[in-house]
């Protein structure tokens, strides 16, 4: 069951290169055709981590719905090096109203 | 209104037992809802905590990667970075949280972090920094990649319950209750309407042979 699979980043070049760093696979895409087909190469290719830069998130929403509900791969939101969109932290209070019909995560720290 | 059904016997047994096994699913699936509810709590509060710190952490090792960018130039960059140090790899495999399959991943071969894939003399020590600081946050980042992926497929597996335990609770149970009553009452309606023709036509009888 177990594999070994490696992880890749997506993103403008600036910000994924240091994950090359790592040995993590960065792909660099700029355009959204360019983020959808690396989104959908990668995961083709049995990858089971993409981190993908916020802004390169944002004009690939279709891509990344559509690897949403399975296992693999897990796309994952992470800031650029301009700074955080808020999109991570959407995410998770996107899930909990789903999952609890209210914000209650959000709520409670302030 | 009921559904259209023949109000015979048969039709009510049947309705009766299916009234019966609605109502235990619905029982089970309301369980499984509240446990996945409880579950889905622990790792959402994991999954918020760790981006935090995630985000934290890279944002702060990409402005040095910045201000690396920029004492060295571009080329320079690129060509200390061409060659990975290590590779990073990670084994997967599935759990099962309440009948959804979600995955784990785990990193492998977490050899010595400190050593850094190029030599010291082209380039700035920001770079350094830039590379070491997120190095230090690998670990966590995969974790987030699977705590958050596990939160999607919960939210969307709750989700999903939900609908059914609602479905259940709203429209099939009710309506099957009233098609029961529907076809007892006419069953019954019938009963009576024997009952009285009989006793109609007993009477006849017994006129006649007054």
């Amino acid at each position: 069951m177990a594999q070994e699979i490696t992880i890749a980043a997506i993103g403008d070049r600036d910000s994924v290169m240091l994950f090359h760093a790592l040995g993590i696979h960065a792909v660099y895409a700029d355009d959204a055709q360019g983020i959808e087909k690396a989104i959908h190469q990668l995961a083709h290719a049995g990858c089971a981590v993409i981190y993908i830069t916020e802004q390169a998130a944002v004009l690939a929403p279709e891509a990344i719905e559509r690897y949403k509900t399975e296992p693999f791969p897990a796309i994952i939101p992470i800031p650029n090096r301009s700074g955080s969109l808020g999109l991570g932290m959407q995410g998770i209070r996107a899930n909990v109203e789903k999952a609890i019909g209210a914000d209650i995560l959000f709520g409670e720290g302030r | 209104m009921a559904q259209r059904v023949n109000p015979t016997r048969m039709e009510l047994t049947r309705l009766k037992k299916r009234l019966k096994t609605a109502v235990r699913g619905h029982k089970l699936l309301k369980d499984k809802r509240d446990e996945m509810v409880r579950q889905f709590m622990v790792y959402i509060r994991r999954d918020k905590e760790l981006r935090e710190q995630v985000e934290a952490a890279l944002g702060a090792a990409m402005g040095r990667f910045a201000i690396a960018g920029a004492r060295m130039g571009e080329e320079t960059l690129a060509e200390a970075l061409l060659y990975p140090a290590r590779e990073a790899r990670v084994t997967t495999g599935k759990r099962n949280i309440m009948s959804v399959d979600v995955p784990t991943i785990r990193q492998v071969n977490t050899d010595e972090p400190a050593d850094l894939p190029y030599g010291f003399a082209f380039t700035s020590s920001e770079l350094d920094g830039a590379v070491l600081d997120l190095t230090a946050v690998l670990p966590r980042l995969i974790e987030l990649a699977e705590v958050e992926k596990t939160c999607n497929m919960l939210a969307d597996e709750i989700e999903k319950t939900r609908r059914r335990v609602n479905a259940l609770e709203h429209v099939m149970i009710p309506e099957m209750e009233e098609t029961i009553r529907f076809i007892t009452m006419k069953l019954e309606e019938n009963e009576r309407g024997n009952l009285n023709r009989l006793m109609k036509v007993k009477e006849m009888m017994m006129a006649e042979q007054a």
